[in-house]
């Protein structure tokens, strides 16, 4: 049923090399509309280059990309946010300095063409408080809206970076490492909350934790130095002998 | 938001002043505080450091203080033809600068403003090491007689006020809340889909501009305009007001001001070189005891500490 859905981003042959050490080596990805795609490997592997590739953080070396059969290997950061390919970061970013609403207004305001407005008093923002509390609720963060993000534990900064990233809408999510450093009771919250948003749209995730990825992930790829080492099941690449070394690391060396 | 009642004090403050304390120190005192104000937008607000805005203080005190001079316009279109010049100074630099990050960004600031002291040195307009002298003050629109400094204090006290105003407008607006994203993490706001440096050159040209305002109304005040409005030390006098007074608040850069100058002022002709070597004191006093600076120290203080959050938090 998952192969009948469309692929809505892929990469062909996309390759980067920083001054001769080759991060990402010919990785040809297909993600298709409304799964789960977990991206997995050991430390180094490039998935987060890959992701910088994707929203074009970085440039390429040499490949290509596509978004929804468009090619969008020359397309500008901030334009590829906008065409719905929404990333998030593997170190929590948050705007630590605002408080927790205004972080979410941030991504709403864009949309809401409340972002040049400079002879306007902030109380027009008030408008978007609604919608800002609907997504605050939905990560459970309504209670600490008036709090600066700063203030907020690791786990609920994460929190917040998904509820800002969905004011966006986005079509395709890319999430490096949500849960990253989270303890358990977090881990199986976000867990939820990512199926929760998965719902309708695509999430591409970096992600160490395997029991989630075996939980919520329809298809895995794994990467490792820089190449496609083996995509499937759970079942599938969890059966291959190569995966496991290469995550375990040779036991038997 | 900006507490009404601190502002009437503020405002009463600043229109008995001139009755007190000597009108022209103030009149200079008023400009360096809008300079540091207009700085502090970018520094504070957007997260930019420019180590180049003495070319808009100065480039702009240099032209209206030729308008009033040689070209004869009256006070208030050399001021405006002053403040023209800084909006256009600021945005080349921010045209040629903006891309930059971080101390790239500082360095060329600093490379463009050392192009427009090698120009005002070698024009001839400028009067070279001379400055530009006896600049002549016209009657404000042909009819306020500015000849008296109390009212030439509260001419440029309207200006300030105009000045601080919009820039107080610009921070709690909507365009405001942009700048402070991309304060805050660059890489996000990018990631939401805005292209920042469209933002980062706005706010870069509002900044010059009103800089340009600025060292308008000083060369005004002074009647004269020399090298040193140009000169490097100058882009460094307003990131030490900035930093002590306190980046990111409203009031700060005008505290800091206030310092800096006065302490020019009254130790001056007593310790001559060594205010500058006093400022560098204070600088690192400031920057190794409170990073805040003096107003971002306060206000931290007074501000009523929130209950801690995890007593809030049910533990799910
Ligand atoms: N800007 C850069 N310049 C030079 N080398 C880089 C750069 N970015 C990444 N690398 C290198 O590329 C390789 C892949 O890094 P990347 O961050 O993509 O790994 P990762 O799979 O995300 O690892 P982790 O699981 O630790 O996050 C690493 O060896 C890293 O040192
Ligand atoms: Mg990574």
């Amino acid at each position: 049923m998952l192969e009948n859905q469309p692929v809505v981003l892929e990469t062909r042959d996309l390759s980067k090399s920083f001054k001769g050490f080759t991060a990402v080596h010919n990785v040809n990805l297909q993600v298709r509309r409304n799964t789960i795609h977990a991206l997995i490997g050991p430390n180094g592997a490039g998935k987060t280059t890959l992701f910088n590739l994707l929203t074009k953080f970085l440039i390429p070396s040499s490949g290509s990309t596509f978004f929804k059969g468009e090619n969008i290997t020359s397309s500008k950061p901030p334009d590829i946010a906008r065409k719905g390919l929404v990333r998030s970061f593997q170190i929590s970013a948050v705007f630590s300095g605002l408080t927790v609403l205004e972080n979410v207004r941030i991504a709403l305001q864009r949309k809401h063409k409340m972002d040049y407005q400079f002879w306007h008093s902030e109380t027009i923002l008030h408008t978007l408080n609604n919608e800002a509390y609907e997504l605050l609720e939905h990560v459970d963060l309504a209670r600490y809206a008036e709090n600066k993000a700063a203030e907020l534990p690791y786990g609920r900064k994460r929190a917040l970076e998904i509820a800002t990233t969905l004011a966006l809408d986005p079509e395709v999510l890319l999430l490096d490492e949500p849960m990253a450093g989270m303890a358990q009771s977090d881990i199986s919250r976000t867990a939820e909350l990512i199926q929760k948003a998965a719902k309708n749209r695509t999430v591409l995730m970096v992600e160490h934790n395997l029991s989630v990825v075996a939980k919520i992930s329809d298809v895995i790829t794994v990467l490792r130095a820089g190449q496609v080492l083996d995509e499937g099941s759970y079942e599938h690449v969890s059966s291959n002998p190569l995966v496991l070394e290469a995550y375990m690391g040779k036991k038997h060396a | 938001m900006l507490p009404r009642a601190y502002f009437l004090a503020f405002l009463v403050l600043l229109a008995l002043l001139p009755h007190i304390l000597y009108p022209v120190f103030l009149m200079q005192l008023l400009c360096m505080a809008l300079f540091a104000c207009a700085f502090n937008l970018l520094l504070g607000y957007t997260g930019l450091l420019s180590f180049g805005h003495a070319a808009f203080l100065g480039g702009s005190a240099f032209i209206a203080g030729q308008a009033a001079k040689v070209w004869g316009l009256p006070i208030e279109l050399s001021i405006l033809a002053g403040t023209l010049t800084g909006t256009l100074l600021g945005a080349g630099f921010g045209l040629i600068a903006i891309r930059k990050q971080g101390i790239y960004f500082a360095m060329i600031t600093l490379a463009l403003a050392q192009m427009v002291f090698f120009y005002a040195l070698k024009a001839p307009f400028t009067g070279g090491e001379d400055g530009l002298q006896s600049i002549p003050r016209s009657d404000l629109f042909g009819i306020i007689d500015l000849t008296h400094e109390v009212t030439m204090y509260y001419f440029i006290l309207v200006l300030f006020l105009a000045g601080f105003l919009i820039i107080f407008r610009i921070i709690h607006s909507p365009f405001g809340q942009v700048l402070k994203s991309i304060r805050e993490n660059e890489d996000r706001a990018i990631s939401l889909g805005y292209r920042v440096d469209r933002y980062k050159l706005a706010a870069f040209i509002i900044s010059a501009a009103l800089s340009g305002l600025a060292g308008s109304m000083k060369a005004m005040v002074s009647q004269v305009v020399s090298l040193s409005d140009v000169h490097w030390s100058m882009s460094g006098a307003v990131v030490l007001m900035t930093l002590i007074g306190g980046t990111g608040t409203l009031f700060g850069p005008i505290v800091g001001a206030a310092i800096i100058v006065s302490m020019e002022h009254y130790l001056g002709e007593y310790l001559g070189s060594w205010v500058t070597i006093i400022m560098g004191v204070i600088f690192v006093i400031c920057v190794l005891t409170f990073r805040q600076g003096i107003v971002g120290e306060l206000e931290q203080r007074l501000i009523k500490r929130k209950l801690p959050l995890q007593s809030q938090d049910s533990t799910s």
